[in-house]
């Protein structure tokens, strides 16, 4: 593996790698003293041409416990915002002997451009509609903790479809581990082809949240992006959480230990009632730790080992 | 290359491990505020088994942890990534504790050094010992074992391959 743009480019057995050096990164996080020298006199810039708070931090700290220089540029206050081309920018940044690029950019495709343009390592750290391939880890590693062995398992989606990297990832990345996966959105949030897709892979389409959640094993609410609100997607705020949020009276059908996952930041009362947050079997904070561990342990296989 | 050559039988093995019991109680004055922490891979298993010899012997349990030190080698960049293990710390940690490294080949003594990084991150024992299965020579560090279960001279380019019932299905040590 010489960067990860996509769960495409991963194995199984990669992950299964990846998911066990998580679990001992994870020990890391409990200790007192959090650094791990492995990664010392290397140095990741991460470049965030879009907002986040929480992969910027949570790829901020994972490089900084395993002891590399960690710098973060953002698009505003960088020459981005001066009219500068994304590959003028990311060869100025690489000419300073940068080892590992991690990228999250408005553009689909963005952090697979930009590996072909440097030696550096690149970590998408999500790019447009297409994929964020490290959220799609850490979800899964997240529901392997509590459930086990994903193969067989129902894991349903619910959300915005069209619009979400991290649905993409997510159906690519679960299905990939053997989970048996449903996404339900409204007709105007199914992406466009998405027959075809779910035929050629395997996972199942809905309209209807209420005949799906009973059965699932675990749920995955996406976040309805604010934007799209506008957009005629859906009539109004409340109709979207009539029809496909996570209400109290729909958290009552779910299995009660079932988790609930949600990859943040949440709008709730929208997507996701307080009660279902708050539930016992919500793993939301869980999702941010687990984060962590695998952003260690993805920046730990790229770039501690010896130049490919 | 010649075949394997054994060198230390399961008998031989079990022998070694009770004496290095022995000596470490001894050198303890008992087994009051001792933790053995095993290194990855066979290191592991051999700590419990001296772990259970000194239970056996003092009649109360000792304390038995595992040590990974994949993210504090020095060779890191010079090969392929390396799969990490768990690091497990008993629950009184190492503080003020009598720690014994536990492994099973002591070779240029990096992984050792490796070890003693990683204890300092962890904690701040009042003593560190080191007990290994095999000492085969060949130093490349300051590093030296407490308690040996044999002393094996080799060359350089021999091979020495330790074998554990918990990992191998058996017991022995053999050079090659």
């Amino acid at each position: 593996m010489r960067h990860l743009l996509s769960i495409d480019d991963l194995s199984v057995d990669a992950i299964a790698e990846i998911f066990e050096t998580a679990a001992d990164m994870h020990d890391v996080q409990r200790r007192e003293v959090k650094k791990l020298p492995a990664l010392r006199g290397r140095t990741v810039i991460n470049m965030f041409f879009e907002d986040s708070t929480r992969t910027r931090s949570s790829f901020e700290i994972a490089g900084k416990w395993l002891s590399a220089d960690v710098i973060n540029i953002s698009a505003k206050g960088s020459s981005a915002s001066k009219g500068e081309s994304l590959r003028d920018t990311v060869l100025t940044v690489c000419a300073m002997g940068v080892d590992g690029l991690v990228i999250r950019h408005p553009a689909s495709g963005a952090a697979q451009q930009v590996s072909q343009w440097v030696d550096a390592v690149v970590v998408n750290a999500g790019d447009g509609m297409h994929e964020h391939p490290t959220q799609a880890l850490l979800d899964a590693y997240t529901l392997q903790r509590r459930l086990g062995s994903l193969e067989g398992r129902h894991v349903v989606l619910v959300g915005d479809l069209t619009h979400s990297r991290v649905f993409r990832s997510n159906v690519l990345c679960l299905t990939k581990l053997g989970a048996r996966v449903t996404v339900v959105a409204p007709p105007t949030l199914m992406p466009a082809g998405i027959a075809a897709w779910s035929a050629a892979a395997g996972f199942e389409t809905s309209y209807d949240l209420d005949a799906v959640l009973p059965h699932a094993d675990a749920v995955m609410m996406l976040r309805v992006q604010r934007e799209r609100m506008s957009g005629g997607y859906f009539p109004s705020a409340r109709e979207y959480t009539v029809g496909y949020g996570l209400t109290r009276d729909r958290l009552a059908t779910l299995k009660p230990d079932a988790p609930i996952c949600h990859p943040g930041p949440m709008n709730r009362g929208l997507e996701i009632a307080a009660d279902a947050a708050d539930a016992a079997q919500s793993v939301v904070l869980e999702q941010v730790s687990s984060g962590l561990a695998v952003r260690m342990s993805v920046l730990y296989h790229l770039l501690a080992g010896e130049e490919s | 290359m010649a075949d394997p050559r054994i060198v230390l039988d399961s008998g031989d093995i079990a022998r070694a491990l009770t004496r290095i019991s022995h000596e470490i109680l001894e050198r303890n004055k008992g087994a009051a505020d001792l933790v053995l922490l095993g290194l990855h891979t066979r290191g592991v298993p051999l700590a419990r088994r001296i772990g259970e010899r000194i239970a056996s012997v003092e009649g109360v349990g000792v304390a038995v942890g595992e040590l990974d030190v994949t993210m504090y080698r020095d060779d890191l960049r010079k090969q392929p990534t390396r799969r990490s293990h768990k690091t497990e710390i008993p629950a009184g940690g190492i503080d003020d504790k009598v720690v014994v490294l536990v492994d099973d080949v002591l070779f240029s003594g990096r992984t050792i050094r490796a070890a003693l990084d990683a204890l300092a991150d962890l904690g701040r024992p009042s003593a560190v010992r080191l007990a290994v299965l095999v000492d085969r020579g060949h130093r490349e560090l300051p590093i030296r074992a407490d308690h040996v279960g044999k002393n094996l001279p080799s060359a350089r380019s021999e091979r020495v391959s330790v074998r554990l019932a918990e990992v191998d299905d058996l017991d022995e040590v053999t050079i090659a």
